[in-house]
């Protein structure tokens, strides 16, 4: 990590900064810190699932809520759901991500993917009245908190995925909102060529190789 | 984890990412991310379109006591339940997607002689598509997969070779009707395998050509 992140931090901890010290939290806390500074611009998610996890802040929580609710509820409204199952759907998914959030890992997922993901099974289960089989969940145990390289780097790729998906054509961001958000059949997907996917798959790879060690 | 050659591709992976696959697909799919990082890594890329997509979408208007409707949710159910099973042996042959659909670990399956000491077990799914585990004894061909739709066959225990090929355990092989094959199961362990197929059901093509006259399905 450069030196100036660490500088960075210290400031941020002598300056009282309210959520860069934990006693539980340890280093995850830490690792939130620093990429709350990074990113002071934008809306830190991550920090909030933290806050979450550690604290049950219902505040956080309350900010995540704003955002995401209304998106999740067209996604669900998109997918074929009427307004009411949407709204119930998406009541569901949103009290998940409190439940589940110490199962969220940063260094794997952003929070927008890992709240997509859960919306898209609760559609699964909901609308198409399927079970959604799931792999097999890793998750991080005492000794096994993300890397916070890991957190930044995947950071940094999802903010260059979404920025390539804004400057598509048109057409072919409809097609991928049509594959990922309605009932587009997988054949149908064009493959997202050009769109950054290496370089986020080798960080969330590096990623799962800590995990597996640290698991050992 | 086990050196895995043979992986699943970019079409399906899009296709679970997405959620758009029958539950019998998703279910082969799930088995084998829990064998292999490599398409799990993949497939977290591809789930990171949805959560792109998901983060830019325009938005609908929530109900007036939504939140509050959410933290009485929480409040009857503060943890995920899921969490408090045991997480799946080390040793289990079935990893934990294909343990809830078998009820149980290899030792579990309720297995059906189809003839030629081949064994089946159907596992019950949506019916757009139809998901099977096989039991082959060593040597023997493999059932004939019949060459009608996208057919998947991931490895659980054994090999099966096919074209000067190797297929162990977590390896998939995906077929669609052009592929002609032959797999044959390697000498020694009974070679098990999760085979699902978008085809129309026709028992008679999974069995094995030399126990077709016997069966009568």
């Amino acid at each position: 990590m450069p030196d100036d992140l660490n500088t960075e931090y210290l400031d941020e901890i002598q300056s009282g900064d309210a959520y860069a010290v934990s006693a539980t939290g340890k280093d995850f806390d830490k690792v939130v810190g620093v990429s709350a500074t990074l990113n002071a611009q934008k809306e830190n998610w991550t920090w909030h699932m933290s806050r979450i996890h550690l604290h049950q802040d219902q505040s956080a929580f309350a900010d995540l809520f704003q955002h995401f609710a209304p998106r999740v509820k067209a996604f669900l409204m998109k997918s074929g759901a009427n307004e009411s199952l949407a709204e119930e759907c998406m009541q569901e998914v949103m009290a998940t991500l409190w439940q589940k959030a110490h199962m969220f890992d940063p260094s794997r997922a952003s929070v927008a993917t890992w709240i997509f993901t859960i919306a898209r099974n609760r559609k699964i289960d909901a609308l198409r009245k399927q079970r959604r089989p799931e792999p097999e969940d890793l998750p991080w145990g005492p000794e096994a908190e993300p890397d916070q390289e890991d957190v930044i780097a995947l950071q940094q790729e999802t903010d260059k995925l979404a920025e390539a998906i804004a400057e598509l054509p048109e057409k072919q961001r409809e097609l991928i909102q049509q594959a990922y958000f309605g009932d587009l059949s997988h054949s149908e997907i064009a493959e997202a060529t050009g769109l950054p996917l290496g370089t986020i798959k080798s960080r969330i790879r590096l990623a799962l190789e800590r995990l597996r060690h640290a698991m050992r | 984890m086990t050196t895995i050659n043979h992986h699943l591709n970019a079409e399906i992976l899009t296709g679970y990412a997405a959620g758009t696959l029958p539950e019998a697909f998703n279910l082969l799919v799930a088995t084998h991310i829990s064998l292999c990082d490599m398409c799990r890594a993949e497939l977290g890329a591809l789930e990171s379109i949805g959560g792109a997509m998901l983060d830019t979408e325009e938005t609908v208007a929530v109900s007036d006591n939504a939140l509050k409707s959410v933290f009485d949710l929480i409040e009857r159910n503060p943890k995920d339940p899921i969490l408090t099973q045991p997480p799946t042996q080390r040793s289990a042959v079935f990893p934990s997607p294909l343990q809830d659909y078998v009820g149980g670990d290899l030792a579990n399956v309720k297995w059906r002689n189809v003839g030629g000491g081949v064994r089946q077990s159907v596992l019950q799914t949506s019916r757009d598509a139809s998901i099977r585990l096989l039991s082959i004894p060593g040597g023997a061909a493999m059932p004939d997969h019949g060459h009608r739709g996208t057919e998947m066959t991931l490895v659980l225990q054994g090999a099966f070779i096919d074209d000067g090929e190797r297929f162990g355990r977590g390896d998939v092989e995906i077929a669609d009707e052009h592929l002609e094959h032959t797999p044959v199961a390697e000498v020694g362990q009974d070679c098990i395998c999760l085979a699902a197929t978008d085809a129309p059901l026709k028992f008679r093509q999974w069995l094995p050509r030399i126990a077709q006259p016997f069966v009568g399905i």
